[in-house]
């Protein structure tokens, strides 16, 4: 049988709502409607889900998608034991037994071929028919499937299928505004309110320079970094240098834009 | 002691101002350097061409003396005696003349021993022989380069001075003209090379990064450009915006004595006029006395740094360390007009808490100051009434003196605030400004403005500075069935190719058996591991399929060389090189499109390094349809092949796609020339140097060659990146499927 429990969000996640959106997942959740977030890599997507399946009661099961992920992960295969082959269900399907949240992660990496085994789970069907074991699951009254990708790579390979697009109610994510984002990072971390906001400051800039040599500023997930780095007593430049800028990239001229702007915020 | 009487010289001139001169000079020089002067004065007389040179000398032998040392008095003499022995006679009053600023900027013996020397160089490689004899002529180059020296000295280092002139003659030794324009700083290779041995940060080397910045830290996108403090006709040439762009130095010193270095510098100047553009509100200028002017401009500046601390507090210590600090009560009221003195110290009060400053009108303003920004949300307004305040308070009768004080008071870094202020009345002059009724004619008849790109120089192993112009133009197209034709009539070729092609298609799944991890389980090796493992082998645990994915991802342009040999006829239906290229280019062109890798064909050709033509025949974009069809189809050759200038085009372009693997194909009968080029090993060493450039833009070159004779030189060019087709009939056929095998 399986262990529910170990599915459960037991503590409350920091989440700071700075929209609607708590009420509109909730509202969604109610019909089981599958969801789809999007934005920007690090915005506090996957941190919103978790959040709400701590405000629900519900199991979530996180699988993060990859160009390598085939739909025997996701839905389950046959594995070699003692006495010949035995079924392992996939993530998915365990997902839809158990009615948990299945959160698929940056869904886009994984190949299309993949993300079509989620279509009957998400239509009136609400089924997902194991073909090679010659089961239909019933899915549970309480799983949904939440989806989340990011917009922002523009590229034609990495786009979801119309079909797949259509079969979700979509929510849009971004970076908080500077003095919520600041506060989110101070209360992560334990920060003081006054570098917190330097920091932001620092993301804003790189974020200024999206399209011009960076493919994505700096998430609010690298400051909480950056601000964590600061309270194990690095200094603070030295802390934003290693967490903001090394991280992000390798082009000469932006490290170096980036570095001085944060000589320029921290003094 | 020197008797004037002793000293051999028969110009009367001389002999009459010589008294007075070495009563003068002796108060400079010891009793061993007078000797060399003396001595230098005879040297000079004996000479014989006239008194001026041995006036001139008089005049300025003490100032050498001051700044480079006694030392340095009677080589200077000895120099213009050997001047005076080559056909340059006319140089030896400008040598003179200049040569004490030269001193006052060399301010060393050794400098100056290598400044003398320098001289002599140019001397003895420009004046100009004929058939081989002693030289004749004067130099062209070398009054331009005397009179020009003592500026040229107060941007480069004599090793900078030597490298500048060294590749003036190299460049234009054959020609008089060139070379003088070179020496004048006219000509814009000479003013690039002069850029390029300046010490320090150039602006160029770091303009993206400044871009960057402002657009990091204001949003603001605009382009930087670079004026020269030397060429630029201001009188005081200090930074600048306006709707065009960013105008800065175009180059800072390294590092100077505040540890700033020149990058910095420039991000100061950057942040500054952020600083303006955000918060400046233009006021009227008509009702404001140039003193208040002054004033108000003083109070702005600070405003604007001040709000840009509080926005990003790192910025301090970079205008602390760039602003002056003006000595208190160093400017003396009686003697000079102190207004600037004034108003610099009161921006370093205001900018710096430990000023130390003790008079107390500046005192009051900077509290009056703090206050006003203290309240929040100031205007430029505000200031202009503080500025009124302060130059109605310290008012002095000197300040309209002409003797300005400008020790300490330049802000180096901040703009000449040309937005601060507007005006009711316009300029008189508009009326009569007429727009041009009629635009001028672009050179070569092109509405796209030239690209220029460096050419290398393997005799001096440096580069030439936007040597060459490269003109871009689409094709002019022909008509579309000539190449269908083609195409048809290489039908059964094209059935071959179309074989080879089907087994290099993208196949994107294959799978990997015998994996221990896997997508999917592999039964039958499943069934025999199981066999196994009950019949107590070792089973195999690969039991596992997976799948890979196998595209192709591949961006190629191909380099058609369209030069007047392409006329020649080869083939044995008397088809010309030229047709024979169509043939196979279409094939290829078929092919790829077949394979649907990202594929751009160009043509080029050269007359003279002024006129590289690029022609697009197609572009990455573009499907091989009817227009790219007719294009290839008006293809004609003329002209010459610099092949450097055209590989660089092309790879810019490449550099810009998206692909794994990016190809060049160059398709070529000959070896780079042009008709400017004596040296033939010149464009082969340029486009060599082209390919390793391209190398590391991770661009792979590759060159076909019909040129039989091709082993000469194509390795050079691309190392064992070619292939020489000798029999040019067969190119439709093996165009493709060199293609294929390359990317395969």
């Amino acid at each position: 049988m399986i262990d529910i429990e170990q599915y459960k969000i037991t503590e409350e996640p920091f989440y700071q709502p700075y929209g609607n959106e708590v009420a509109q997942y909730e509202s969604a959740y109610a019909s089981r409607l599958p969801v789809m977030v999007k934005g920007p890599t690090g915005c506090g997507k996957s941190r919103f889900i978790e959040y709400m399946a701590w405000r629900l009661g519900k199991p979530i099961i996180t699988v993060a998608c990859n160009e390598d992920m085939t739909a025997a992960d996701l839905v389950g295969r046959y594995l070699l034991d003692a006495d010949g082959t035995r079924w392992l269900d996939g993530p998915l399907t365990t997902a839809a037994r158990i009615g948990a949240i299945c959160y698929l992660d940056e869904v886009v990496e994984a190949r299309q071929d993949t993300t079509v085994v989620i279509h009957p789970l998400t239509d009136h069907r609400r089924t997902l028919p194991l073909d090679k074991k010659g089961e239909v699951v019933k899915a549970h009254p309480d799983f949904q499937l939440v989806i989340s990708y990011n917009p922002g790579y523009q590229s034609l390979m990495k786009d979801l299928k119309q079909s797949t697009k259509q079969r979700f109610v979509g929510m849009d994510f971004d970076y908080a505004p500077a003095d919520l984002e600041a506060r989110i990072v101070a209360e992560e971390t334990g920060i003081d309110s006054d570098t917190a906001h330097k920091l932001v400051k620092v993301g804003e800039a790189a974020r200024n320079l999206k399209g011009h040599g960076l493919d994505e500023g700096i998430s609010t997930r690298l400051l909480v970094y950056a601000a964590s780095l600061m309270k194990n007593s690095l200094d603070a430049p030295d802390a934003a240098r290693m967490a903001l800028v090394r991280s992000i990239t390798d082009d000469a001229d932006i490290r170096d834009t980036l570095d001085k702007a944060i000589d320029a915020v921290f003094g | 002691m020197v008797d004037p009487a002793q000293i051999k010289c028969n110009y009367s001139k001389v002999q009459e101002l010589l008294p007075e001169t070495l009563a003068e000079v002796r108060q400079v020089l010891s009793e061993e350097g007078m000797k060399s002067f003396v001595e230098g004065i005879e040297l000079l007389c004996m000479m014989g061409r006239g008194a001026e040179p041995v006036l001139v000398y008089m005049e300025e032998a003490a100032e050498v003396a001051r700044h480079a040392g006694e030392a340095m008095v009677y080589p200077v003499a000895r120099t213009a005696y050997q001047i005076s022995r080559s056909p340059n006679a006319e140089a030896i009053v400008p040598f003179l003349q200049t040569i004490a600023s030269v001193a006052r900027r060399l301010e060393e013996k050794k400098l100056l021993e290598g400044y003398l020397e320098t001289v002599l160089e140019l001397v003895e490689k420009t004046s100009i022989s004929i058939h081989g004899s002693h030289a004749t002529m004067a130099s062209p180059a070398l009054i331009p380069f005397l009179e020009i020296a003592p500026r040229l000295l107060g941007e480069l280092n004599i090793g900078g001075l030597r490298r500048w002139m060294a590749y003036g003659i190299q460049q234009h030794s054959h020609h008089p003209d060139h070379l003088a324009e070179y020496f004048r700083l006219d000509s814009p290779d000479s003013r690039a090379v002069m850029q390029r041995e300046r010490s320090g940060t150039l602006l160029v080397d770091v303009e993206r990064l400044l871009e960057l910045y402002q657009l990091a830290l204001w949003g603001i996108d605009e382009r930087v450009y670079p004026y020269s403090r030397m060429l630029d006709e201001r009188s005081d040439p200090r930074p600048y915006y306006d709707d065009e762009g960013i105008f800065l130095p175009d180059v800072h010193d390294d590092l100077d004595e505040n540890g700033i270095t020149g990058l910095e510098h420039y991000l100061a100047s950057l942040a500054h006029m952020a600083g303006h553009r955000r918060w400046t509100a233009p006021v009227f200028a008509d009702n404001r006395s140039p003193m208040q002017r002054i004033a108000i401009e003083t109070f702005e500046d600070s405003r604007i740094e001040y709000l840009l601390m509080q926005e990003y507090p790192g910025l301090r210590q970079l205008f602390l360390a760039l602003h002056p600090i003006p000595v208190e009560d160093e400017c003396d009221e009686a003697r000079a007009s102190c207004v600037r003195h004034r108003l610099t110290m009161l921006s370093r009060a205001i900018l710096d808490p430990d000023h130390g400053y003790r008079n107390p009108d500046i005192l009051e303003f900077v509290e009056k100051f703090h206050e006003l920004m203290g309240r929040g949300d100031t205007t430029t307004m505000d200031v202009e009434i503080l500025g009124i305040q302060f130059m109605a308070r310290t008012r002095h009768a000197s300040d309209s003196q002409s003797h300005v004080w400008f020790k300490d008071t330049e802000i180096s870094y901040r703009d000449d605030n040309r937005n601060l202020w507007q005006f009711y009345e316009l300029d008189d002059d508009e009326d009569f400004h007429v727009e041009p009724t009629e635009l001028e004619e672009a050179e070569p008849d092109d509405t796209l403005p030239p690209r220029h790109y460096p050419e290398w120089d393997y005799v001096t192993q440096t580069y030439r500075p936007d040597w060459t112009s490269v003109f871009e133009t689409l094709h002019p197209a022909g008509d579309p069935e000539f190449i269908d034709g083609l195409l048809r009539k290489h039908d059964r070729l094209a059935k071959q190719i179309k074989r080879m092609l089907d087994l290099l298609k993208p196949q994107n799944y294959v799978r990997v058996r015998y994996q221990e991890e896997g997508s999917e389980l592999d039964l039958d090796i499943a069934i025999r591991s199981l066999i196994d493992y009950k019949s107590g082998h070792d089973p195999d645990p690969r039991i596992n399929v997976s799948h890979r994915h196998n595209d192709r991802n591949i961006a190629v342009t191909l380099l058609l060389d369209l030069s007047e040999s392409l006329n020649q006829q080869v083939g044995s239906e008397g088809q010309t090189i030229l047709e024979l290229e169509q043939e196979a280019v279409s094939l290829l062109a078929w092919a790829i499109e077949q394979l649907g890798d990202n594929f751009a064909i160009a043509g080029f050709h050269s007359n003279t390094r002024h006129e590289v033509r690029y022609y697009h025949i197609k572009g990455f974009s573009e499907q091989f349809n009817l227009d790219v069809k007719g294009r290839l189809a008006a293809m004609g050759a003329g002209w010459s092949t610099r092949m450097g200038a055209a590989m660089r085009h092309a790879g810019h372009y490449l550099s810009h796609q998206k692909a794994d693997k990016k190809l060049l194909l160059v398709l070529t009968d000959g070896e780079p020339s042009d008709v400017d080029v004596r040296d033939e090993r010149h464009l082969i060493e340029d486009a060599r140097m082209a390919v390793r450039e391209l190398d590391q833009e991770d661009i792979y070159s590759y060159c076909i060659n019909l040129d039989q004779r091709a082993d000469d030189y194509v390795s050079d060019i691309f190392g064992t990146h070619y292939s020489i087709i000798d029999n040019i009939e067969r190119l439709p056929e093996k165009l493709p499927k060199l293609f294929l095998a390359l990317t395969k």
